[in-house]
């Protein structure tokens, strides 16, 4: 009989990390960790031009250096490995990992070095010579469509990549036929009609580990070994087997620990394309790692995008249709998802309303900028901000409270699932209730009356109030072109003890926590009996990746779904060890027992071992406890929440102050709402950043002017006050968790809210919109009547 | 090339190294003492951050052979015969990290501040750490481990008010 101290239920509970004790000291193994022995270090030459035609490039002296064992030009690496792909169906320009002929953004590739050490590959790209013909720069979106300066790609005229692909109420499912007649009536219906030009501008998402690889390729076997910096080394090992003309089976990718991705790292990159090729071509494993100078402009970046925003509503607040034309500055080039991350803003149009009638408008267009792609949140901040302004925007024109216009507007519980006008089908909601949550966490009324008083002291302060809804949990397959499914595996090892894998590669997330949590639960035994693998495709067989907030809603789900398969099968061994019927077993306290009667109990650990020796065989089961399985999600999941934040700008400075926040976010069930708290914080975190002190600029000739940490705002510790988080909790019922996601949702709110705020600061001036970010300049300006 | 010694982690440590070799490449490169990262080339992340001499420095922003003669602490060596410092133990108790790529640099840094500060406000630990980025946790959960700390060594060490 197994004697058991009584084991706690683990999920919902607040459980420390356990990726913990190796980061804490300095034993965790990130990319540039990785040494193996006579590796060479690559460094890229880039183009120090936005747009130019490549004249001539001089290598000799980079050659000629002591420890430069080769160096490739663009049109070498061409001989190497093809062109990138995208994953998206829209129509995309050739790119090459390594520029050729024209470079079209400063920072592109256009040579690389292989040298026996790092400082020496540098030296050796500093010394390539490379003269342009330079062109002029395409840096202004709107400009960019008349095809002015000029086009980038003869293919492309004016530039545009995604021409006014139209979506919503009386589009066809094709895009084909646009019926206006709804929309057009919701307008002809209206009292009011708020009408804005909004920019929700482009940011570099700045992980604090750079980007990195090393690429092994052993000739001896013929296969392929690649370490990156990646949220996705599945995709990886696919790309990169099909670049070098290897079997999947032949290359296997390896995502060590990685310093943080917030969408950036799920891009395969040309550097990971350069690597692997050169590696494959010399026989030599290489490593590159970026600076975050290269990062700053070779590294996707976010946002990005304008919406003329149209709102029709009553007076008495009813909102009656909504027209948001949409001009996204891609960059130049599309990578895996660009083209997909504008159509994520159309999608979520719809927001936290009922609105009956909508018609986005959405053009893409090339620029002589480092390309967009995935950054937190990916297009759902973008509408949520450009409705959560424009709903504001109303509220003051109607001198309605913002809270009392959105609870009129709401889609009501009772109307779920909800087909929004977008396509979208809202799974769960109750926003009145995160609504009323907010409202009472943050006093709202107690608010109104400090900022009030605040005001008669003649104090600039304002109030901000955003609702959001975003799509999470990505995605079924027919929405991605990887696949939308997650895998996982389960293995009762022969002691007792669990090993599981996910393909759900994390970078933070705190994975092996949080699924190790369930499966505690699930069998009953101690957390510190279970390993959780993950990021290596020689251990886990299969996997998508991190991103779109899907590790708990599709990969915890599917490690739920191997875990009750391999369950299934134990309780049958189980129940030929103890002479019962499987229907009348519990898993708990590290032994299995016949319900009712704990004397029974089996050591967990004593059925493990008899599933390997299994004598005599039960009837119909083979021996071995591992199982595995695919989850394939039959819709997004649809988070949502309510930020309220309270902010003073100083009239003398114009310096803006972020006084408060309050968040309500409703994820549906938590694993770990330690670690849900956590990716709450770093989303306001970058909401926050977006609104008040992030911003990439770029001048008329195309560069970078906030290339550094120097010039770039990214968010300090004494950025922010305390955050007040609350939560309401409605389940999804896409999965069996009922967990819907969390990664990106801080961002979804705050933005807007902290804009929403400084607009109420600025009333006084008649101010009814502040585009972002908050510079004090751009707000002293306001403040003291002075003209730009 | 130039000699240099120097203790690290209590350890004597002579080399040969180049006079430009930055103090950080040095430890993750020649002494294969990584815990300590690299997150930008101007000095502003902080995820280099070591002591040296026992005050918190960045180490991109030393040359290897200036670290000549001094004494060095790394992440590596704030854990002492297997039991964690007080800060490692914040961290870990608040979540005071995700991706842990920052934390390193954060917790050497979030040691000189307790060093010179033994019961710091909370506007006083988000001044002292904001040479330090991270992009993961909005800090909130840093300055936590930090109090954590501070509580920890507090209590530990009665009668030491400022």
């Amino acid at each position: 009989m197994a004697v058991s101290p009584v084991l706690p239920k683990l999920v919902g509970q607040r459980v420390k990390r356990r990726e913990d004790p190796r980061l804490i000291q300095g034993r965790a193994s990130y990319v540039d960790d990785v040494k193996i022995a006579g590796m060479q270090h690559l460094a890229f030459k880039r183009s120090d031009v936005a747009h130019g035609r490549i004249r001539s490039i001089d290598t000799s002296a980079a050659q000629a250096m002591d420890g430069v064992e080769a160096v490739f030009t663009g049109a070498q690496i061409a001989e190497l490995v093809g062109p990138m792909s995208p994953g998206t169906p829209f129509p995309a320009p050739v790119h090459r990992a390594v520029a050729v002929d024209m470079v079209r953004f400063a920072g592109e590739p256009v040579a690389v070095v292989v040298a026996s050490d790092r400082y020496v590959a540098r030296d050796a790209a500093d010394a390539i010579v490379v003269e342009y013909d330079v062109l002029p720069a395409v840096v202004d979106p709107e400009r960019a469509m008349t095809g002015k300066p000029v086009a980038i790609y003869p293919e492309f005229p004016n530039n545009v990549a995604v021409e006014n692909l139209p979506s919503g109420t009386g589009v066809s499912r094709d895009g084909k036929d646009v019926d206006d007649s709804a929309i057009d009536r919701a307008f002809a219906a209206a009292d009011v009609v708020i009408s804005q030009r909004m920019v929700n501008h482009r940011l570099v998402p700045n992980a604090i580990e750079p980007r990195g690889v090393v690429a092994h390729y052993e000739p001896g076997k013929g296969s392929m070994t690649i370490w990156s910096s990646t949220q996705n080394p599945h995709i990886l090992r696919t790309v990169i087997a099909a670049a070098n003309g290897l079997g999947q089976d032949q290359v296997r990718a390896i995502a060590p620990e990685v310093g943080g991705g917030f969408g950036a790292k799920i891009n395969i990159y040309g550097e990971e394309f350069v690597a692997a090729a050169i590696s494959k071509r010399l026989g030599i494993p290489v490593k590159w790692i970026e600076d975050r100078s290269e990062a700053f402009v070779a590294t996707t970046h976010g946002r990005d995008l304008i919406g003329y925003v149209e709102l029709a509503a009553r007076r008495d607040g009813k909102v009656l249709g909504l027209r948001l034309r949409l001009i996204a500055d891609v960059g130049a080039y599309n990578m895996m998802f660009t083209a997909g991350i504008p159509t994520l803003a159309a999608l979520m149009a719809n927001a936290t309303y009922d609105i009956p009638a909508i018609r986005t408008r959405l053009t893409e267009v090339f620029t002589n900028k480092t390309p967009t792609d995935a950054y937190r949140g990916a297009g759902r901040p973008e509408a949520s901000y450009f409705i959560e302004r424009a709903m504001d925007m109303l509220a003051r024109e109607l001198k309605m409270d913002p809270a009392e216009l959105r609870r009129k507007n709401f889609i009501a519980p009772t109307q779920f699932p909800y087909q929004t006008q977008m396509g979208a089908v809202y799974d769960s909601g109750d926003y009145e209730k995160a609504l009323d949550a907010a409202l009472d966490a943050a006093d709202w009324k107690g608010l109104q009356a400090q900022r009030d008083a605040a005001k008669a002291e003649g104090r600039l302060v304002g109030l901000g109030l955003a609702m959001y809804v975003e799509v999470c949990g990505v995605g079924p397959s027919s929405t991605m072109a990887t696949g939308g499914w997650e895998h996982a595996q389960v293995t009762i090892e022969r002691d007792g003890r669990i090993s599981a894998t996910t393909g759900a590669s994390p970078h933070g997330q705190g994975n092996e926590t949080t699924f190790a949590q369930m499966l505690a639960d699930q069998f009953g035994v101690p957390i510190d009996h279970i390993t959780i693998h993950h990021g290596d495709t020689a251990i886990v067989k299969q996997g998508i990746g991190t991103f779109g907030s899907r590790s708990q809603a599709v990969g915890g789900t599917t490690l739920h779904l191997a875990g009750a398969k391999v369950k299934a099968k134990m309780a049958r061994f189980a129940a030929d060890l103890l002479e019962a019927s499987e229907a009348d077993l519990v898993f708990e306290n590290g032994a299995i027992a016949v319900k009712g009667a704990p004397a029974s109990a089996k050591a967990f650990a004593d059925v493990a071992a008899f599933a390997y020796v299994p004598v005599p065989l039960p009837e119909g089961l083979e021996p071995g406890l591992s199982e595995e399985a695919f989850f394939e999600p039959t819709n997004n999941t649809y988070p949502f929440g309510c930020h309220i934040s309270m902010l003073e700008i100083d009239r003398d400075t114009g310096e803006p102050k972020l006084l408060k926040l309050v968040a309500v976010d409703d994820a549906g069930n938590l694993i770990n709402p330690l670690i849900v708290e956590g990716q709450i914080h770093g989303g306001l975190a970058q909401g926050i950043g977006q609104a008040m002190i992030e911003e990439a600029v770029y001048n008329e000739s195309g560069q970078l002017v906030t290339g550094s940490f120097m010039d770039y705002a990214l968010p300090r510790a004494t950025d922010f006050p305390r955050f007040e988080l609350h939560s309401t909790v409605t389940p999804t019922p896409v999965n069996p968790l009922g967990a819907k996601g969390v990664g990106e949702a801080g961002t979804l709110g705050s933005t807007p809210s902290v804009v929403s705020a400084a607009v109420d600061a600025l009333s006084e001036f008649g101010v009814t919109h502040v585009d972002m970010m908050l510079r004090p300049e751009k707000l002293w300006r306001i403040i003291h009547g002075a003209r730009r | 090339m130039n000699a240099i010694s120097m203790t690290v982690n209590g350890r004597v440590r002579k080399a040969q190294v180049e006079p430009r070799l930055l103090l950080v490449h040095f430890l993750r490169e020649q002494l294969l003492l990584t815990g300590t990262h690299v997150g930008c080339d101007t000095s502003q992340c902080g995820a280099c951050t070591i002591l040296v001499d026992g005050r918190s420095a960045k180490s991109c922003t030393l040359f290897a052979v200036q670290a000549d003669g001094s004494a060095i602490t790394t992440i590596e060596g704030l854990a002492r015969n297997g039991e964690l410092h007080p800060m490692q133990v914040g961290f870990w108790e608040e979540h005071g990290l995700q991706c842990g790529f920052c934390t390193p640099g954060m917790i050497m840094t979030a040691v000189n501040l307790l060093a010179d500060n033994a019961r710091p406000t909370e506007r006083e630990i988000r001044e002292g750490i904001a040479g330090n980025f991270c992009r993961c946790t909005g800090y909130q959960h840093i300055v936590n481990a930090i109090q954590h700390a501070a509580n920890r060594i507090g209590s530990a060490a009665p009668g030491r008010e400022k």
